[in-house]
């Protein structure tokens, strides 16, 4: 395969080609450099997968990509990080492609208030951004969220309003059902709402230090 | 005396008995020696009742001798008689008896006879007291019949007497029969002794109870629950624990008195010795004696499991008590009580398993604690064989029912240790509130009007809280016990309640809310951080949760937060700040912790004019909320000073610069605050703020105008400044905020602003010219005091120019400012004297305040509480006794006015002196005035001010000498009274004006011979020659007037000797 034989050089060729044109897609808020960097990233998280590659399916695989949130991002939660893979892998053949990569990355990182909004509402709605979330999801979302305890009977009860409540927050048209047209508005009137049925975007502290690994191997370019 | 002598005085073992003794005791001997005293002045004070014959007579067997009764004594047989014998069966009032061949025995028949016999006892006296008593254990039943005798409970004897003598003087008043009147006498007269007995008896119980108080004893009970809670504090964490261990020296047995110390030891008093080690000395050992505690000499080493028994220091009452004089550590640990408690962390479910495991331990525990028991037993002194019995029954039971005991004493520790940590905090506080007032009175003066007293406001009964306050609680459960995401949800929710309302804002605090909230701020999640603070942002405009957050330390948490990366956080915390720190404890606070420095470090942002992107705006707003921050805290001086320190000056110059209303008005605001200080004023003159605040007052926001102008106010008290504003234009503006009458504040301000600018002369031609007299004098009707104040201000200071004068007048303003001089606001009265005197000067304004009676109110205003009031209106009096016709008909038109304004040359103030001086100074150039005045002694008074150094005051002091020397023989009083070589010290004085009323003086005070002499010999002779050269007529005219004077004397005097 000529594919594969491809020289050093042309391989990052391709990479700079690709990382150009990704660059200039709206959706992507890197700079090339940054998404070059984010390319070799995909590369080494992409590289023990060698099956996967020889069938052709190039990308990172669910569990993968949990190990990165994991370590990456401080995140914990197995549901939820099924679900930000899912939000992720766009053409939803369980794997990140390296486009879905960037992309993802782009949201997840440096997305607009809506963008991030509707990633949020895309890992939270269970049949993908242009359904709806209903109460019963959204009670399996936060059920979790209350700390048990044994001699309180009235859990349920609590979660149950919990749920209450935080619709009351987010469901602009009264419906009883979130869509995503409710959700962009909620997160105008608040921003704080917007990882309000679970945590799926990273924090700052995480955030800042993927950004600078990032940049910082701009920087060694540089040099 | 019955009952004290029952209750109080130790009685030897044989009690009961009739031989009782009394034991040589302290408390006894302070008994006796009492009623000693009570006898012996007894006859003195109630003669009547001393002579009352007993019912029976009080014997005892005493140690006079025949040879010691003298005067009034003979012998019968072998004994002794007094001549003097009782009226009813002639028995003699004094028997002396011989009982034996040495033994002697006296009876008494009255309390004469008693102090008589004490009298004769000589060095004896005490023993014959406590011989009588000892003899007489009631003496008031002797005294005055059975049935005063003393009885356990309620003793109504006396009651029954009352009664029955009132009963009887009744009837004798029916039969007017001799014989019951003399009963009732007798009656009365017992009464009588009786109740001074009753009240002896209560002089003594009183006392004895003292002594017993003050004598408490040691316990082997009281011993076992020091060391007990001793032990609970020890172990080896130095910074936890006060001791290191305290332990029972011994082999642990313990003796059924509870006692641990040998049984040869327990004779010396030895309950059982401790071993107790410090964490910074050796062991020391402590006898517990009961006597207290001491310090012993340690382990013997010559004999093993002995100790040195010897006392080393002083005995204590208590153990901690002598550990806190061994052990600085000790001492420091129970002041500062931070030490933890050592069986703390023991739960219900550890302590069974202890229980079981402590088995041994605790039998004995048990063990020790039923002896206790007895203890206390024991020392009710019921020695019964019985108890003995169920001690021993108590031993032979089953160690199933010891465990159960165990249980209960550690429940009981438990308890203990509960009550012992409840004990530490209201202490810790004590020592803390002094350290808060004394910084709390450094604080500046200015605060005055803020809320140091809120009203605590408590929810009442649950039936009337609003639905608000269930919801609330229910949210703050799920901040309490919710992840992340529950807690923003709730957080979120929570700012959907109205929360400028009251009944949330108390209801977050009352369901604990505001502590959840304040801990949210110490988390990592910035967005609980941001949701938390909105909330209190909001909430914390009440007065209530501002201290409620302040007693949390909320204030430390977000002053950390100032230095946070985002800046969202950083703009809410400082905003939050500016609201909890409107009172003066949360402005320290915030200072203590360096807030100041980040708040200030805030406004250091990018600059303000060119292009704004999203993020310089973010920056900017950081700096306005950092303002607004430092707006609040200024309010305090210290932070003003720390501010300064922090460099905020150039900082707020920068910002001053700004275009936008909302970074304004914090800027300017701080700055106004800050103006009181005159470190701000110059820097606001010399960073160019007075520009920008002129500015400033042509916004369109009037509380920024107001804040402008308010600032001039305060910086305007500066010359230069008052000139810069002029030169920026800022008049006229100031002028234009006169008409915006409905905006109390602002006028308040603006008013104030023209006030101090009108100090500078050119300032009054600016104001002339924008015609400003007719508006302030529109504003005299109808303003606030505030207003007022500043409005008066204004005119007293543009009246120092003749044509404005006159233009008050026209304008109408002569009449309401002498109303004004009837009101009672101090800093107002002030203004309004100092205006009215400056119009005075104008001989038409005095014909109209004349007219409204002016001068008398002024006169009336010398009463006032206030010296600067005192002061102001004199100097107000003295242009309208000057322009005023018939001043001196006026002056002495006002009843005792004369007298008044003499009086007030006693005050101690500076100013009020100088003022009085002048205007007796100007009273004194009508002759008859002068005449009063000089009677009400104003030669003395005046003389004696003489000393003073302030210039001023010299001024018109040599002003009013000189003035009064024109009556009778003043001068030679003034002479006299050693007015005159001051005087000619005043010549020295750098000040031309004195140098001038001072020759006045020294001129009028020369027409006497004998001040010529004092004069000169205080070489007034030098000074006054140069001043014979001056340019100043007058002070030329006086001065060669003096020392022609002077030396028309030497001529005389050389005449008088040639001829």
């Amino acid at each position: 395969m000529p594919a594969k034989r491809k020289t050093f050089g042309t391989k990052r060729q391709e990479m700079a080609h690709k990382a150009d044109r990704l660059s200039k897609m709206k959706l992507c808020h890197f700079t090339k450099q940054e998404v070059e960097r984010l390319l070799q990233l995909f590369k080494e998280f992409t590289k023990a997968i060698t099956e996967e590659v020889k069938r052709g399916k190039e990308g990172i695989h669910r569990s993968a990509f949990r190990d990165i949130l994991h370590r990456h991002f401080d995140m914990t939660d197995d549901v939820l990080m099924d679900k930000v893979f899912k939000a992720f892998d766009a053409d939803n053949d369980g794997y990140i492609s390296d486009e879905e990569w960037v992309i993802g990355m782009s949201v997840f990182l440096k997305g607009t208030l809506e963008e991030q909004s509707r990633f949020c509402f895309g890992v939270y709605a269970l049949r993908g951004e242009d359904s709806y979330i209903h109460r019963e999801e959204m009670f399996m979302l936060l059920k979790d969220c209350l700390v048990q305890h044994q001699q309180e009977e009235d859990a349920e009860e609590m979660q149950k309003d919990l749920v209450e409540i935080t619709l009351k927050k987010l469901d602009m048209d009264h419906d009883g059902r979130l869509s995503i047209e409710d959700y962009h508005k909620a997160i105008k009137q608040e921003v704080l709402m917007m990882e309000s049925l679970g945590p799926c975007l990273p924090n700052a502290r995480c955030r800042d230090s993927f950004l600078e690994i990032i940049a910082d191997d701009k920087n060694k370019q540089k040099c | 005396m019955g009952q004290a002598l029952q209750r109080a005085a130790q009685w030897t073992s044989a009690k009961g008995g009739s031989g009782g003794k009394l034991e040589f005791t302290k408390l006894n001997e302070d008994l006796l020696n009492q009623v000693m005293n009570w006898v012996e002045g007894f006859g003195a004070k109630y003669p009547e009742e001393s002579k009352l014959i007993f019912k029976s007579a009080l014997t005892w067997k005493t140690s006079l001798r025949p040879e010691n009764l003298t005067g009034g004594y003979q012998e019968k047989g072998e004994d002794m008689v007094s001549t003097q014998t009782s009226s009813k069966d002639n028995t003699p009032m004094l028997t002396l008896k011989k009982v034996a061949s040495n033994d002697y025995s006296v009876s008494v028949m009255s309390l004469e006879f008693c102090e008589n016999v004490l009298r004769m006892a000589g060095n004896q006296k005490l023993m014959e007291v406590r011989g009588c008593l000892e003899a007489n254990r009631d003496p008031g039943a002797k005294m005055l019949g059975d049935r005063f005798a003393t009885v356990e409970g309620d003793d109504n004897s006396i009651y029954r007497f009352i009664e029955e003598i009132t009963k009887e003087i009744e009837q004798s008043a029916k039969q007017e029969g001799q014989e019951g009147q003399s009963d009732v006498e007798e009656k009365k007269l017992q009464l009588k002794l009786q109740l001074q007995i009753n009240r002896l008896d209560q002089q003594l119980l009183q006392q004895s109870i003292q002594q017993i108080t003050s004598e408490v004893r040691l316990t082997p009970a009281t011993v076992d629950g020091e060391v007990n809670i001793l032990q609970q504090l020890s172990g080896y964490d130095e910074d936890k624990n006060c001791l290191e261990s305290c332990e029972y020296w011994g082999d642990g047995y313990v003796f059924q008195n509870g006692c641990r110390a040998q049984p040869w030891r327990q004779l010396h008093g030895d309950i059982c010795y401790i071993q107790v080690k410090p964490h910074d000395t050796d062991v020391v050992y402590v006898t517990a004696n009961t006597s207290g505690y001491y310090c012993n000499s340690g382990v013997d080493n010559s004999k093993p499991g002995e100790l040195d028994y010897t006392k080393q220091g002083d005995s204590y009452r208590e153990l901690v008590t002598l550990l806190k004089d061994k052990s600085p550590k000790f001492a420091e640990m129970i002041d500062k009580q931070e030490f933890a408690l050592r069986a703390k962390e023991k739960d219900d479910a550890l302590m069974i398993q202890k229980e079981a495991k402590r088995d041994g331990d605790d039998d004995e525990y048990s063990r020790e604690r039923t002896q206790d028991h007895k203890v206390h037993k024991e020392t009710t002194k019921d020695k019964d064989m019985k108890q003995k019995k169920t001690q021993k029954k108590k031993k032979l039971e089953p160690s199933l029912k010891w465990k159960a005991l165990g249980m209960e004493e550690y429940k009981e520790t438990d308890k203990e240790k509960k009550v012992v940590k409840k004990k530490q905090v209201p202490s810790r506080m004590k020592t803390r509130t002094p350290v808060d007032a004394e910084e709390s009175f450094s604080e500046s003066s200015s605060e005055s009007e803020e809320e140091e007293e809120a009203v605590e406001r408590r929810s009442e009964t649950n039936a009337d809280l609003p639905s608000e306050y269930w919801q609330i609680q229910k949210l703050v459960k799920y901040l309490k016990g919710g992840n992340q995401t529950a807690t923003i949800i709730a957080l979120c929710s929570m700012r959907d309640f109205n929360l400028a309302q009251e009944t949330c804002q108390l209801a977050i605090r009352d369901v604990g809310g505001l502590e959840v909230l304040i801990n949210l701020l110490d988390t990592d999640e910035i967005k609980c951080k941001i949701g938390s603070l909105k909330i209190l942002k909001e909430i914390s405009r009440n007065i209530q949760i501002r201290r409620a957050i302040a007693d949390l330390g909320g204030l430390q948490t977000m002053v950390k937060i100032l230095r946070d990366q985002d800046k969202d956080l950083k703009c809410l915390a400082a905003e939050t700040i500016a609201n909890v720190a409107k009172f003066r404890r949360a402005r320290r606070t915030v200072r203590q912790h360096g807030g100041i420095k980040k708040l200030v470090g805030l406004l250091d942002c990018a600059p303000l004019t060119g292009q704004m992107t999203p993020e310089l705006e973010r920056d900017v707003q950081v700096a306005r909320c950092g303002a607004l921050a430092l707006w609040s805290c200024s309010k305090s001086k210290k932070n003003k000073e720390a501010m300064r320190k922090a460099g905020a000056i150039p900082l707020l110059a920068r910002l001053l610069k700004s275009t936008h209303e909302d970074m304004l008005i914090p800027v300017v605001g701080t700055l106004q605050e800050c103006a009181s200080e005159p470190s701000y004023r110059l820097a606001i003159r010399t960073e160019g703020m007075i520009e920008d605040l002129v500015k400033n007052l042509k916004s369109a926001d009037p509380e920024l105008q107001m804040h402008c102008a308010s600032a001039i106010f305060k910086c305007a008290e500066e010359k230069e400044t008052r000139d810069l504003v002029r030169q920026y234009g800022g008049l006229d503006p100031l002028v234009a905020l006169l008409q915006q009458s409905d905006n109390k504040e602002l006028l308040a301000a603006a008013t104030g602003a023209i006030w101090k600018c009108a100090i500078s002369t050119e300032n009054v031609q600016r104001f002339q010219d924008l015609k400003a007299i007719d508006l302030l004098v529109g504003l005299l009707h109808d303003q606030p005091e505030e207003v007022l104040v500043n409005v008066v201000g204004a005119l007293g200071e543009l009246a120092k120019e003749t044509p404005n004068r006159q233009q008050i007048r026209k304008a109408g303003g002569i009449s309401p400012l002498v109303n004004l001089l009837t009101g009672t606001n101090q800093a107002l009265l002030v203004n309004v004297t100092k205006a009215v005197g400056q119009c005075a000067e104008e001989q038409d304004n005095m014909v109209i305040i004349d007219r409204l009676d002016g001068v008398r109110l002024l006169w009336s205003l010398l009463k006032n509480q206030n010296p600067d009031v005192q002061a102001s209106a004199a100097w107000a009096i003295c242009p309208c006794i000057e322009n005023a016709k018939d001043a001196g008909e006026m002056v002495r038109s006002f009843v005792g006015g004369l007298e008044l304004i003499v009086s007030l040359l006693k005050s101690e103030h500076k100013e009020v002196l100088a003022s009085v001086c002048a205007a007796i100074a100007n009273i004194a150039k009508d002759e008859e005035n002068l005449a009063v005045i000089t009677d009400h002694g104003v030669v003395p008074m005046l003389a004696r001010l003489t000393n003073t150094t302030d210039d001023k005051l010299r001024r018109h002091l040599a002003e009013a000498i000189a003035r009064c020397c024109n009556w009778g023989n003043n001068r030679v009083a003034f002479g006299r009274e050693g007015a005159v070589a001051p005087l000619v010290r005043y010549l020295k004085s750098s000040d031309e004006n004195v140098h001038r009323s001072t020759a006045r003086a020294l001129f009028q005070l020369s027409k006497h011979p004998e001040n010529c002499i004092t004069m000169h010999e205080a070489g007034v002779v030098q000074p006054l020659m140069k001043m014979v050269g001056s340019e100043d007529e007058d002070l030329q005219e006086a001065a060669a007037g003096c020392i022609g004077n002077i030396r028309r004397l030497a001529l005389a005097n050389e005449k008088a000797r040639y001829s």
